[in-house]
C-alpha cells in the first residue's frame, strides 16, 4: 500500500485532483480551472492531455523538427532560404489536393481518384488553352469545375446508390487517368504558355520585401483583433474565457512565427504568390469546417451518421458535396502541379501523387478514422513529405529510397493515430 | 395522485398497426397528460417500440386516432411529431461521440450569427438549461466520448428538452446504467414533471417505474392489458399483468376500480 503511494508521481495527484475538482464544481470548464493557476497550469494540462493521447499536432510538429535537423546535418544547404522558399512552393500542388483529401477523411471515407482528377484539370486547362485557343481565366475555371463535377459523381454514386466510397473512386481513378489521356491525344505533352495565368502561380513572387512583412503583420493583427473581441463577447455572456495575457502570448507566438517565415521568403524571392493562395485557402476551408453550420454536420457525419440522420442532417447532399470539394481541390492541386512543369503531360496525377496527398493528410492529424482533423493538417503533413523528397535529392538519393522513408513516416503516423485512439478510448475521449 | 389537466397532451383511439401479416397493435388506448410520467411496459415483442415509433412518427398508423390536446391529427412522418411538440429519446442516444456536448445539443438547429455559429450564445445557453435540468457534467466543451453512460442520457434528454416539446417520450433511459446514474435520469424525469412535461418512459425496470411513474400502461401482444395507478398497485400485479401469468382477474379489477381509465 505504501510502497504503491510513494512510487506514484506526484503529477499523477495534481491530475486527479484537477478532475475530481472540476467534477464537484458544476459545469465549469477543467481546462479553465486549471489555466487560471497560470503557466504551472498549462504544464499540467499539458501532462494531462498527453496521458489522455490528446496529442494534436504535436508529434508531427516534433517530426518534422527531427527530419530539418537531420538533413541540415547532412547538408547544410537544407536550411537555406531558397531551400525552404522553393520547398513552400513544391509542396503547394500536393497540399491543395490534401486538404480535399482532409474533407473526406472526416467523414470517415476516403478518394482514390484525386490524382488522376488533379491530372484531368491540368490536361483540361492545357487543351483549352494551347490547342482550342480559349481565355486562360474561362480555361482556369472550367478545369477546376471539371474536378467538381467528377468529385460531384463520385459523390452522388457514394451517397445515393450506395456503393463504398473505395470502389467509387477507384473506378473513377481509372476513368479519369485514361479521359486525361484521350483529351491529351496523341502528342501526349502540351507545354503552357510561360507567362500564362497558371504558369504564373508558382513563378509569381511578391519581390517587394513589405509584401511579406505586411502579411504576417495582417496575420498577427486579424488573429489578435478576432480573439480578442471573441473573448469580450465571450465574457459578456458570461461563459469561460481566455485571460489577456494567454491571448497575447498566443499572438506573439504566431508573430514570431510569421515573421520568421517572412525573413525567409524576404532574403531569397520574396513572397511566393503559390503559398498566399495556400495559406488563404487553409484559413477559408478552417473556417468553414469549424465556424459554419455545413462543417458541423460534417464532423457530426464522422461521428455517428446515425445521430446526424436523426438530426435532420441531409447526410447525402452532405456526402455530395464533400466529394465535390475533394474534386475541385484535387483539380486546383493539379493547375499548380502543371503550373510546376509548365506542361500537361501523360505521367500527370500519377506515380506517388495520390499517395502523397492521402500520407499528408494523415501524417498532418487527420485520423482516419472519421471525425477528428483540421485542414492545416494537410500543410504539416505536405511539409513533411517534401521535406524528405528535397532533402533526399539534395543528398542524391534516387526515389526508391524516398518511396520507402515516406512510406516509414507514414507507417509511423497511422501507428501513432491507432495507439492515441487506444489510449484516447482508456482514457474516455475516443 | 398528481394534479393533471382535464384534456390530454396525447391520446391514441384504438390504434392498430399491421408489418405484413404481423398484428404489432390492435386496439390500442394510451392518454398522457402534462406533468404525468406514463410508464409503458410490456415484454420483449409487446409492441411497446412499436407504439412509440407510430406516436414518433416513424411508423404511420392503420387505424384508430391520435389526439393531441383534444383535437385530432395525422402524424405520418417524423418531423410532424416535432411540429406538434413531441421529443423522442432513443435508445442509442444519436449523440456524436467525436462533438462536445454543446456541439450535440445543437446539432442540426445550430444557433447563427450572421451565417456564422454562435458558439458563445450556444454554450450560454446550453449551461443555461443543463442548470435549469440540474445536470451535472465536468464541462459542456468536452466531447461526448469523455462522459459516462448516464451523462450522456442526461444530455441526449436536455437534447430533446431544446425545442420545449409538450410531451417527451423516453425509450429505456436507465437500461444499461449503474445506480447512480439511474437514480441521476430518474432525478431527470422527475424535473421534467415538474415543468409540466408529458413524459412516456418504456422500461423493463419495475423499480424504476415504481420510482418515478404516476400511471403504468401495460401492453401484452399487442393489445392493452390494463393501465394501473403507480401509488396503489403492487409491482406483482404489473408484472403478472406484463407476463399473463394469472386469469387477469387483478387487472380487469384494478381497471374497473379505476374510474377514470378505461380498458
Amino acid at each position: 500500500m505504501s510502497i504503491d503511494k510513494t512510487s506514484t508521481p506526484p503529477e499523477d495527484h495534481v491530475v486527479e485532483n484537477t478532475e475530481a475538482a472540476a467534477q464537484a464544481v458544476t459545469a465549469v470548464d477543467p481546462r479553465l480551472l486549471v489555466r487560471e493557476q497560470g503557466f504551472a497550469g498549462y504544464l499540467t494540462e499539458f501532462k494531462r492531455k498527453m496521458k489522455a493521447g490528446d496529442l494534436g499536432a504535436i508529434p508531427v510538429v516534433i517530426g518534422l523538427a527531427i527530419i530539418w535537423i537531420i538533413f541540415q546535418s547532412l547538408n547544410s544547404n537544407f536550411l537555406t532560404a531558397g531551400n525552404l522558399s522553393d520547398i513552400s512552393v513544391a509542396m503547394v500542388g500536393t497540399g491543395m489536393i490534401a486538404v480535399g483529401i482532409v474533407f473526406v477523411l472526416l467523414l470517415g471515407e476516403i478518394d482514390l481518384s484525386v490524382g488522376s482528377v488533379s491530372g484531368v484539370a491540368g490536361a483540361a486547362y492545357a487543351v483549352l488553352t494551347v490547342t482550342h485557343g480559349m481565355s486562360a481565366w474561362l480555361a482556369f475555371v472550367l478545369a477546376i469545375l471539371t474536378g467538381t463535377v467528377a468529385g460531384a459523381l463520385h459523390g452522388f454514386v457514394f451517397a445515393k446508390i450506395g456503393v463504398p466510397a473505395f470502389a467509387v473512386t477507384l473506378a473513377g481513378l481509372l476513368f479519369w487517368n485514361g479521359f486525361m489521356l484521350q483529351i491529351l491525344g496523341d502528342s501526349g505533352t502540351i507545354n503552357l504558355d510561360g507567362e500564362g495565368l497558371v504558369a504564373k502561380l508558382t513563378s509569381y513572387y511578391f519581390s517587394d520585401v513589405a509584401a511579406a512583412y505586411g502579411l504576417a503583420v495582417a496575420v498577427t493583427v486579424l488573429y489578435f483583433l478576432s480573439s480578442y473581441f471573441g473573448n469580450r463577447r465571450r465574457e459578456a455572456a458570461g461563459v469561460p474565457s481566455r485571460p489577456l495575457s494567454e491571448t497575447v502570448l498566443r499572438t506573439a507566438l504566431l508573430a514570431v512565427l510569421a515573421f520568421a517565415v517572412a525573413a525567409v521568403y524576404n532574403q531569397y524571392k520574396g513572397l511566393p504568390l503559390a503559398v498566399v493562395i495556400f495559406i488563404g485557402i487553409l484559413l477559408v476551408t478552417d473556417f468553414v469546417l469549424r465556424r459554419t453550420a455545413y462543417g458541423r454536420k460534417i464532423f457530426a457525419l464522422g461521428g455517428s451518421v446515425e445521430a446526424s440522420r436523426r438530426a435532420g442532417i441531409n447526410v447525402a447532399m452532405v456526402r455530395i458535396s464533400v466529394f465535390a470539394i475533394s474534386g475541385t481541390f484535387a483539380a486546383i492541386g493539379g493547375l499548380f502541379i502543371a503550373s510546376k512543369i509548365a506542361s500537361a503531360n501523360q505521367g500527370a496525377g500519377g506515380g506517388d501523387l495520390l499517395m502523397n496527398a492521402i500520407a499528408a493528410a494523415v501524417i498532418g492529424g487527420t485520423s482516419l478514422f472519421g471525425g477528428r482533423g483540421r485542414t492545416w493538417n494537410a500543410l504539416l503533413g505536405v511539409l513533411v513529405i517534401v521535406s524528405i523528397q528535397y532533402g533526399l535529392a539534395l543528398e542524391g538519393i534516387a526515389s526508391p529510397v524516398q518511396y520507402m522513408i515516406t512510406g516509414g513516416v507514414l507507417l509511423a503516423t497511422v501507428v501513432i493515430d491507432a495507439v492515441t485512439r487506444k489510449t484516447q478510448k482508456t482514457a474516455g475521449r475516443a | 395522485m398528481v394534479h393533471v389537466s382535464a384534456t390530454p397532451v396525447l391520446a391514441l383511439r384504438g390504434v392498430s398497426k399491421r408489418f405484413g401479416a404481423v398484428q404489432a397493435l390492435t386496439d390500442v388506448e394510451l392518454e398522457v397528460h402534462a406533468g404525468e410520467v406514463v410508464a409503458l411496459v410490456g415484454d420483449n415483442g409487446a409492441g411497446k417500440s412499436t407504439l412509440v415509433k407510430t406516436i414518433a412518427g416513424v411508423h404511420p398508423i392503420d387505424e384508430g386516432a391520435i389526439e393531441w390536446e383534444g383535437s385530432k391529427v395525422q402524424i405520418s412522418k417524423p418531423h410532424d411529431a416535432q411540429d406538434l411538440g413531441i421529443a423522442t429519446v432513443y435508445q442509442d442516444l444519436a449523440l456524436c461521440d467525436n462533438i462536445d456536448v454543446v456541439g450535440n445539443l445543437y446539432l442540426g438547429r445550430e444557433i447563427r450569427r450572421r451565417g456564422v455559429l454562435d458558439e458563445v450564445e450556444m454554450e450560454r445557453r446550453s449551461r443555461e438549461l443543463l442548470d435549469t435540468l440540474s445536470i451535472r457534467i465536468p464541462s459542456v466543451r468536452i466531447p461526448i466520448a469523455s462522459l459516462s453512460g448516464g451523462q450522456r442520457q442526461t444530455v441526449a434528454i436536455a437534447r430533446s428538452m431544446l425545442g420545449e416539446p409538450k410531451l417527451v417520450i423516453l425509450d429505456e433511459p436507465t437500461a444499461a446504467l449503474g445506480v447512480e446514474q439511474t437514480a441521476q435520469v430518474l432525478d431527470l424525469v422527475e424535473r421534467l414533471r415538474e415543468r409540466g412535461h408529458a413524459v412516456i418512459l418504456i422500461s423493463h425496470n419495475m423499480a424504476d417505474v415504481k420510482a418515478v411513474a404516476d400511471k403504468v400502461a401495460v401492453l401484452r401482444l399487442g393489445r392493452n392489458n390494463g393501465v394501473f395507478e403507480v401509488k396503489s398497485t403492487s409491482q406483482e400485479e404489473i408484472i403478472s399483468a406484463i407476463t399473463g401469468a394469472t386469469d387477469n382477474a387483478v387487472t380487469r379489477r384494478a381497471a374497473r376500480t379505476n374510474g377514470e381509465i378505461k380498458k
